[in-house]
C-alpha cells in the first residue's frame, strides 16, 4: 500500500500519457491531435520534474545553510530543454495544419482520406 | 584546432543555418551551404581517421569534464556515420539548383538551405555526442528540420505526409525521453560511458526493463523498423526530390546507430540477448521487414515509392545485423549504412532526374528512358544490381558479411531468407529496368496533375549528373575495392562488441 500511496504521481503521469495517446490515435481532428501530443509531450515533462522532487527538499539554489536539502536540479534543466522542443514541434505541426487547411479545405481526417481517393481514382481515369 | 573537431563537427553546419537565413540570397546561402557540409565532411573524415589511428576521442564541451558537462566521443562507428552523412549531404546538395524549387518561391530559396543544414546539424550530432539526453535533443533538431522539408514537396500530399511523419515521431522521440528519464532514476546519470558503467548493479529491476523497451520503441519508429514503417513511404515518396536522396541516406542510419550504442553499449548483450532474448522480437521482425518490405515494392506503381518500400526491406537487413550479435554479422549491418546510403541517395537522384524530364514518377512513365538518357539509365542500372547485392557493387559486400555472421552463427535459414529478399529485390529493380530499356518512349506526359516541372535549362544538366556519377562511382568503388570499409567496418563491430582483433 505504501509503494502506491508514495507513488501515486507516477499513476497520475500514466494516466495522462495514455489519455494524450488516445486522443493523438483516435481523434481525427488534426489540431485536436496536436493538442493530444501536448498533453503526451507534457506527461513526459511532469515525469521528470516528480522524479527531482527531493521530499523537504527546497529550490536549487545555495543559500549557504548547511544540511538543506535541495530538489535536483539537472531534470528541470532538461526539461527546459524539453519544454522548448515541445513548442517548436506544436508550432510546426500547427502551420502544418494551416497549410493543410488551405490545400484541402479540411482539418478532418476521414475528409482527407476522402479527398486523396477521389484525387487517386481521377488520375488513374486520366492515365487510361 | 584539430582538438576541436569534434566540436566543430556539430557547429559548423549548426551556424552556417543562421547564417543562410540572415543572407536572405539564395546564391549566397547555396555557397555557404555547400562550404559547410563539405567541410564536415572533410572534420568527419579526419575524425574517422584519427579514430582508427588512436582510439576514441572524447571532447569535453566547454571545458566541463565528462559526467558533468556534456562529452563529445568520436568511436569509430560514430565516426563511420558521421562521413556516410557529411558525404551523401555533401553530394546530394550538388544536385541541380532548380529540384527544391517546389513550393517555394525564388525569393525564399535561403531557408531551405538553413533548413538543410540545421537537419544535417542534427544528423551529425547524434553519431558524436556522448551523452543520452545530448541525443534527443538532436533528434528533435533533425526531425523537425525533416518534417518541414517533407513539407516543401510539390504535391499537397507532401503536407499530410509531413504532418504524419510529425505526429509519429514525436511520439517516437516522447518514448526516447521517457526512456532516458528512467535511466537516470537509476542511474543518476546520462553520460553513455557512465550508464554503462553504472547499469550493470540495477540491471535487473523492472525500471530499467521498461526503460529499455522505451528507448528501443522509441528507435525503431525513427528507423522504421517493420510494424512501425508506416511514415516512411509516404514521406520518401512526396517530399522533394533532393530531401528524399538526403533523407533515405541519412535519417535512417543515424537512427540505426542510436539502436547498435543502446543495445551494445549501454544496455550490452547480455541483458539484451541473453537475459531478455530480444532476439526473438526483432529477429522475425527483421525477417518480415525483408520480405514484406521487398514485396511491397514489386506491386508499387510509383518509383519513389517501390524505392521507399526497398528502403524498409534494406532497413531489415541493418536490425538482423544486430539479432546476430557477432563481428562479421554486424559490421555487414554497418557498412550496409554507408552502401546503401549511397546506393538509394543515387537512385533518387536517377529518379528526379526522370521525373524532371516525364513529369511522372510511375513505374510507365520511364519507358524507353534508357535509350534518350544512357547515363541516367546505367547509373540506375548499376544503383539497382547494389541493391540486389551483386558483386562487384557495394551492396554485395554488406550481404556477404551479413551471410557469414548467420552462418558463423549456424543460422542458415537467415542466409535463406536474405537471398529469399535478394531474389525479391530483381523483381523489382528488373520492373524498372525492363521499362527502362525494352518499353516504348510515351509522349512527355501531361503535366495535369500538377506533378510536372517545367524541363529546366540545359545548363543544369551538368549539376544533375555530378552528384549522381559520384554517388554511383563510390558504389562501384566500394564493391570493387572492398577492404577499406569493410576494415573499418569490422574494426566498429569489434569496438561495439568489446571484443579485441
Amino acid at each position: 500500500m505504501t509503494a502506491t500511496s508514495g507513488l501515486w504521481m507516477y499513476w497520475a503521469i500514466i494516466a495522462l500519457m495514455m489519455v494524450g495517446l488516445y486522443v493523438v490515435i483516435a481523434r481525427d481532428n488534426l489540431v485536436k491531435k496536436v493538442m493530444g501530443l501536448n498533453i503526451f509531450q507534457s506527461s513526459a515533462i511532469l515525469f521528470f520534474v516528480a522524479m527531482a522532487k527531493v521530499s523537504g527538499g527546497t529550490a536549487p539554489i545555495l543559500t549557504g545553510g548547511e544540511g538543506t536539502a535541495y530538489s535536483n536540479p539537472l531534470p528541470h534543466v532538461l526539461m527546459l530543454t524539453a519544454i522548448v522542443v515541445g513548442v517548436a514541434t506544436t508550432a510546426l505541426a500547427l502551420a502544418l495544419t494551416v497549410r493543410i487547411q488551405e490545400a484541402y479545405g479540411t482539418v478532418e481526417e476521414d475528409e482527407l482520406a476522402r479527398e486523396e481517393r477521389l484525387e487517386d481514382r481521377s488520375l488513374s481515369r486520366k492515365s487510361q | 584546432m584539430s582538438e576541436h573537431l569534434p566540436a566543430l563537427q556539430v557547429v559548423v553546419p549548426l551556424l552556417a543555418a543562421p547564417v543562410c537565413f540572415a543572407l536572405r540570397n539564395a546564391a549566397f546561402a547555396r555557397a555557404v551551404c555547400l562550404a559547410a557540409t563539405w567541410s564536415s565532411l572533410a572534420i568527419a573524415w579526419t575524425l574517422l581517421r584519427q579514430v582508427l589511428q588512436s582510439g576514441p576521442i572524447s571532447y569535453a564541451l566547454g571545458g566541463w569534464p565528462a559526467p558533468l558537462g556534456i562529452e563529445y566521443r568520436v568511436t569509430v562507428v560514430g565516426a563511420f556515420l558521421l562521413v556516410v552523412v557529411s558525404a551523401v549531404a555533401s553530394i546530394v546538395l550538388l544536385y541541380d539548383r532548380g529540384s527544391e524549387q517546389q513550393r517555394l518561391p525564388a525569393s525564399r530559396h535561403y531557408l531551405y538551405y538553413a533548413t538543410f543544414l540545421l537537419c544535417l546539424a542534427g544528423l551529425l550530432g547524434i553519431p558524436i555526442t556522448g551523452d543520452l539526453f545530448n541525443i534527443f535533443v538532436f533528434v528533435e533538431i533533425s526531425s523537425l528540420a525533416t518534417y518541414a522539408l517533407i513539407a516543401l514537396g510539390r504535391s499537397r500530399r507532401a503536407l499530410l505526409a509531413a504532418y504524419s511523419y510529425l505526429i509519429v515521431g514525436t511520439i517516437g522521440a516522447t518514448f526516447f525521453l521517457i526512456g532516458i528519464g528512467m535511466l537516470y532514476q537509476m542511474t543518476g546519470t546520462l553520460n553513455i560511458e557512465d550508464l554503462r558503467q553504472r547499469l550493470p548493479d540495477v540491471l535487473d529491476t523492472r525500471t530499467v526493463l521498461i526503460g529499455f523497451s522505451f528507448l528501443v520503441v522509441g528507435t525503431a519508429i525513427k528507423l522504421a523498423v517493420f510494424p512501425l514503417h508506416q511514415w516512411l513511404p509516404n514521406a520518401y515518396s512526396y517530399a522533394p526530390a533532393k530531401v528524399s536522396a538526403f533523407l533515405a541516406g541519412t535519417a535512417t542510419k543515424v537512427s540505426y546507430y542510436v539502436m547498435l550504442r543502446l543495445i551494445f553499449s549501454i544496455f550490452g548483450v547480455g541483458f539484451v540477448f541473453a537475459t531478455h532474448r530480444f532476439d526473438l522480437v526483432l529477429m522475425p521482425l527483421s525477417l518480415a521487414a525483408m520480405l514484406v518490405g521487398a514485396i511491397a515494392a514489386c506491386y508499387q506503381d510509383d518509383l519513389r515509392r517501390l524505392l521507399a518500400y526497398s528502403s524498409i526491406s534494406q532497413v531489415g537487413y541493418m536490425t538482423l545485423a544486430i539479432c546476430l550479435a557477432n563481428v562479421q554479422g554486424l559490421a555487414g549491418g554497418i557498412v550496409h549504412t554507408m552502401n546503401h546510403g549511397f546506393t538509394k541517395s543515387a537512385l533518387f537522384l536517377v529518379i528526379a532526374t526522370f521525373v524532371q524530364r516525364t513529369g511522372s514518377s510511375s513505374v510507365g512513365s520511364v519507358a524507353g528512358l534508357g535509350r534518350v538518357m544512357p547515363l541516367q539509365g546505367i547509373a540506375f542500372l548499376v544503383g539497382g544490381l547494389s541493391l540486389i547485392g551483386v558483386p562487384g557493387t557495394a551492396g554485395f559486400v554488406s550481404k556477404w558479411l551479413l551471410v557469414l555472421g548467420a552462418l558463423e552463427k549456424g543460422q542458415v535459414w537467415v542466409a535463406v531468407a536474405m537471398l529469399l529478399s535478394s531474389l525479391l529485390a530483381v523483381v523489382y529493380v528488373w520492373r524498372v529496368v525492363e521499362k527502362l530499356y525494352f518499353g516504348e518512349p510515351v509522349a512527355s506526359a501531361s503535366s495535369e496533375d500538377g506533378e510536372s516541372e517545367a524541363p529546366g535549362p540545359s545548363g543544369s544538366a551538368l549539376w544533375r549528373a555530378t552528384p549522381t556519377a559520384l554517388l554511383i562511382g563510390l558504389v562501384i568503388l566500394l564493391g570493387i575495392w572492398t577492404e577499406p570499409s569493410a576494415e573499418v567496418a569490422l574494426a566498429a563491430a569489434s569496438e561495439l562488441l568489446g571484443v579485441a582483433r
